[in-house]
């Protein structure tokens, strides 16, 4: 195609996007446009199936029937999250194997919350609350996103999230009106998963590169400090339900704005995390990719199974 | 020897009376495996009283760069719709 053509497809796709057009997997789109999909869906996969991890670590010694229940149940809706996304990711011309390689090979990122550790019963109640929190305020501003395949996903997910929230606030609530060890362990979990989940919306928008091109092409609808504003102000009052604190001296409400100022994330661990030296980001994909190498026999067993049916069924047509 | 679980196409009717959709799509080793994790993965609450699962390779699709010749011949046909037809106010029920 000469660049003529190309400056012409470009400029008929950047028409769609403006007329709020969806973009299906067969259209044709940019190159930059195909590629930035498949790292931001695929990334947002991975961080699904990581984040079972963390959760799963509690499965089996959740405190109740009803517990544990609740959080198998959750857990196996982020595998679910994982597998439609991973689906959407492959309308794009890319496999599974693909995808999984990048993540096991540590060329794809997943969400750096999921590298800190799960030590208490209350950093289950604090996961669900605050980083199901967070994941939902980021995917509903996604459901309206340009990629067909994408939004659809997310539409599914949003409506999947809200329970685990609940799940999540209701561990919390039992704990803060527990005794006061119980409490204790439910401001411990707060102390530790709040800043992390603040950062769960990205670096800065005036860190962001990318930020000025996806909500262009309408990947991103909302920037990252608007998001992070937004989980801010719907966040606190739920503490004050709890009667925990939320740990940031700097936190106020702040009545002309009507918002709550907040203090400044430490960037540094950030940055620490996403460079794969978080607390557990080793222990993570040791995890994942034992799971995957140690999945294998069965995964060719299946398919050799599978072969040896269609023949029976061949020999027996014919 | 490495084969990769071949990908399916998933479609579900939510209910008696309406029609299968397109819900999504899974890798499986075979039919019988598609089904299940179709129903694991699509239907986890309730979403459906029945599932189609037909392997991707075996959809034909049409092209959207040739979208303008290929639905082309409907486009000028006009008095194939309602509107087209002149009658007047005093008419109803119609
Ligand atoms: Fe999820
Ligand atoms: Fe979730």
């Amino acid at each position: 195609m000469s660049e003529k053509e190309v400056k012409n497809l470009e400029a008929i796709f950047e028409a769609r996007i403006a007329r709020d057009e969806k973009i299906e997997p067969k259209d044709w789109m940019p190159e930059k446009y195909r590629q930035t999909h498949i790292r931001q869906i695929s990334q947002h996969a991975h961080s699904e199936i990581v984040g079972m991890l963390p959760e799963g670590n509690w499965i089996t010694r959740a405190p109740s029937l009803r517990r544990k229940a609740a959080l198998l149940a959750k857990v196996q809706d982020e595998a679910g999250h994982g597998l439609y996304l991973y689906s959407a990711t492959e309308t794009l011309g890319i496999s599974r194997e693909e995808l999984f390689d990048q993540l096991h090979s540590g060329k794809a990122k997943y969400s750096s919350i999921f590298n800190y550790p799960t030590i208490t019963w209350a950093d289950i109640g604090a996961i669900g609350w605050l980083v199901d929190g967070a994941a939902i305020i980021n995917q509903v501003a996604l459901c309206t996103t340009s990629f067909g395949p994408y939004a659809r996903a997310m539409v599914r997910i949003c409506k999947e999230e809200s329970f685990h929230q609940r799940q999540g606030y209701e561990i919390m609530l039992t704990l803060c009106n527990g005794t006061p060890e119980q409490k204790a362990m439910a401001q411990d979990a707060l102390n530790r998963w709040w800043w992390p989940s603040l950062m769960m919306f990205g670096p800065r928008d005036a860190d962001s590169p990318h930020t000025e091109q996806s909500m262009k092409w309408k990947l991103k609808r909302k920037t990252n400090d608007e998001l992070r504003q937004q989980f801010v102000d719907q966040t606190v009052p739920q503490a004050d339900i709890l009667g925990i604190t939320v740990p940031d001296p700097d936190l106020k409400f702040n009545a002309e704005t009507g918002h709550y100022d907040f203090g400044e994330i430490d960037w540094d661990e950030f940055w620490q995390v996403v460079k794969g030296h978080g607390p557990c980001n080793k222990e993570r994909m040791e995890a994942r990719v034992g799971a995957w190498e140690r999945g294998s026999w069965v995964r060719e067993a299946a398919m050799a199974y599978a072969e040896k049916q269609a023949k029976k069924k061949v020999a027996k047509a014919s | 020897m490495k084969k990769d679980w071949p990908l399916w196409e998933v479609f579900v009717r939510s209910k008696n009376g309406l029609e299968h959709r397109h819900f999504g799509s899974l890798h499986a080793a075979d039919a019988e495996m598609a089904l299940e994790n179709a129903r694991d993965v699509y239907t986890r609450r309730n979403e459906g009283v029945s599932i189609w699962v037909v392997e991707s390779k075996y959809i034909t699709a049409s092209n959207p760069a040739d979208n303008g010749e290929f639905f082309e011949p409907a486009q000028d046909k006009i008095y194939r719709h309602p509107t087209f037809y002149d009658l007047p106010d005093e008419v109803k029920h119609m």
